[in-house]
């Protein structure tokens, strides 16, 4: 009796909740992210076709 | 027993709010004189090497412009002209600022070294370092010379952007940083001038506040009598055509014109405005000018050689 009831029970919500605009501003902001992220692959791709063989070489 | 839970309330702030913290108006400049001293160097950079410079510089730039917001919350809090910035605003938490100018710094440093070469990448970080710790940290609070010591990291990424191209350093990037370095005072003592009383508010020790307006445009005009011949000195040590020469001359002879008729500045302080938007401009031509006098021959050949 006890157990079902426990089990039936909702559970009291402690997360934090966000407002409507803290998800909007996290979702823009990961967005930005994931498009910096993809513009650095693109670079980095391109940089290393430019410098071929040279992009090991590191004179210091 | 007491139990005490920190809350961090979820940040509200927006992508446009970090493009802010990375202060884009003189990130344009900094990338513009950067470019323009890759440019003018006598070696030449695969583009796309030229483009990973610049981009490194810009989000270096960024990166000493999001710590300076960082440590100066405090005082932007009680001007009214950065009162809104992102950190007094609210929107985004100094701890978040720190992490993000750390990163970018680190970022922009290293792969610039990587990609580009490691003499362009000191200079990098001595810029960052030299704007966030001798400037912001130590000068900005303590002494009327904030912006004169502090202009040195503002007149460096032209010499950054040389080095990104030749590996080293020689005169002609130097005049270059010595041009931005004696342009830096009468810029931000014009807008001093004008922007005392909130300067005065926030405790920062600028020039107009400490030693007042006459002090100050007495200093403005000796600093423009240094500045103005020096801007024509790349023509005379033959670095530049005649026409730069005759744009550096004008627009030095039209700073000094306006930098002396703030001396009959009573009320208002239009001269001073004036100036401050003067000597944005002064900037722009000089560099543009040497822009073109280096581009205009790659692109259409020297006539007549």
């Amino acid at each position: 009796m006890r157990v079902s009831a426990l089990m039936t029970d909702e559970k009291p919500d402690r997360g934090v909740k966000l407002t409507e605009r803290q998800v909007r501003a996290r979702r823009a902001r990961s967005i930005a992210i994931a498009v910096a992220l993809g513009v650095l692959v693109i670079l980095f791709y391109i940089v290393t076709l430019v410098k071929g063989p040279a992009v090991l070489v590191r004179p210091l | 027993m007491s139990v005490t839970t920190s809350h961090v309330e979820p940040s509200i702030a927006g992508v446009g709010d970090y493009i802010a913290l990375m202060k884009p108006r003189v990130m344009s400049l900094v990338v513009f004189t950067a470019f323009v001293g890759l440019v003018v160097a006598p070696d030449r950079l695969h583009p796309v090497i030229g483009f990973v410079a610049l981009l490194c510089i810009a989000v270096g730039a960024g990166a000493a412009g999001a710590l300076n917001m960082w440590y100066d919350a405090d005082i932007d809090g009680r001007m009214a002209r950065t009162a809104a910035r992102p950190i007094p605003a609210g929107r985004i938490a100094p701890g978040e600022a720190l992490a993000f100018g750390l990163t970018l710094a680190a970022f922009s440093v290293v792969l610039l070294g990587l990609i580009v070469n490691i003499a362009a990448a000191a200079l990098l970080a001595t810029t960052i370092a030299f704007y966030v710790i001798i400037y912001t940290v130590w000068l900005k609070r303590r002494t009327p010379q904030n912006i004169v010591i502090g202009g040195a990291a503002g007149a460096l990424p032209p010499m950054i952007g040389w080095a990104a191209a030749t590996g080293g350093l020689s005169l002609e990037p130097v005049l270059l940083f010595l041009i931005i370095f004696f342009w830096t005072p009468p810029h931000f003592w014009a807008l001093s001038l004008y922007r005392a009383d909130d300067y005065a508010r926030a405790g920062v020790p600028m020039l107009s506040v400490v030693a007042g307006p006459a002090e100050t445009r007495l200093q403005i005009i000796v600093y423009t009598l240094i500045l103005a011949p020096l801007g024509i000195l790349p023509w005379i040590l033959g670095y530049a055509s005649s026409v730069y020469g005759a744009v550096a001359a004008a627009a030095g002879a039209a700073f000094l014109l306006l930098a002396l008729r703030l001396r009959g500045e009573q009320r208002g302080f239009a001269a001073s405005k004036q100036l401050f938007a003067f000597s944005i401009l002064y900037l722009f031509l000089l560099f543009a000018a040497l822009l073109v006098d280096h581009v205009t021959p790659a692109l259409f050949g020297h006539f007549g050689a």
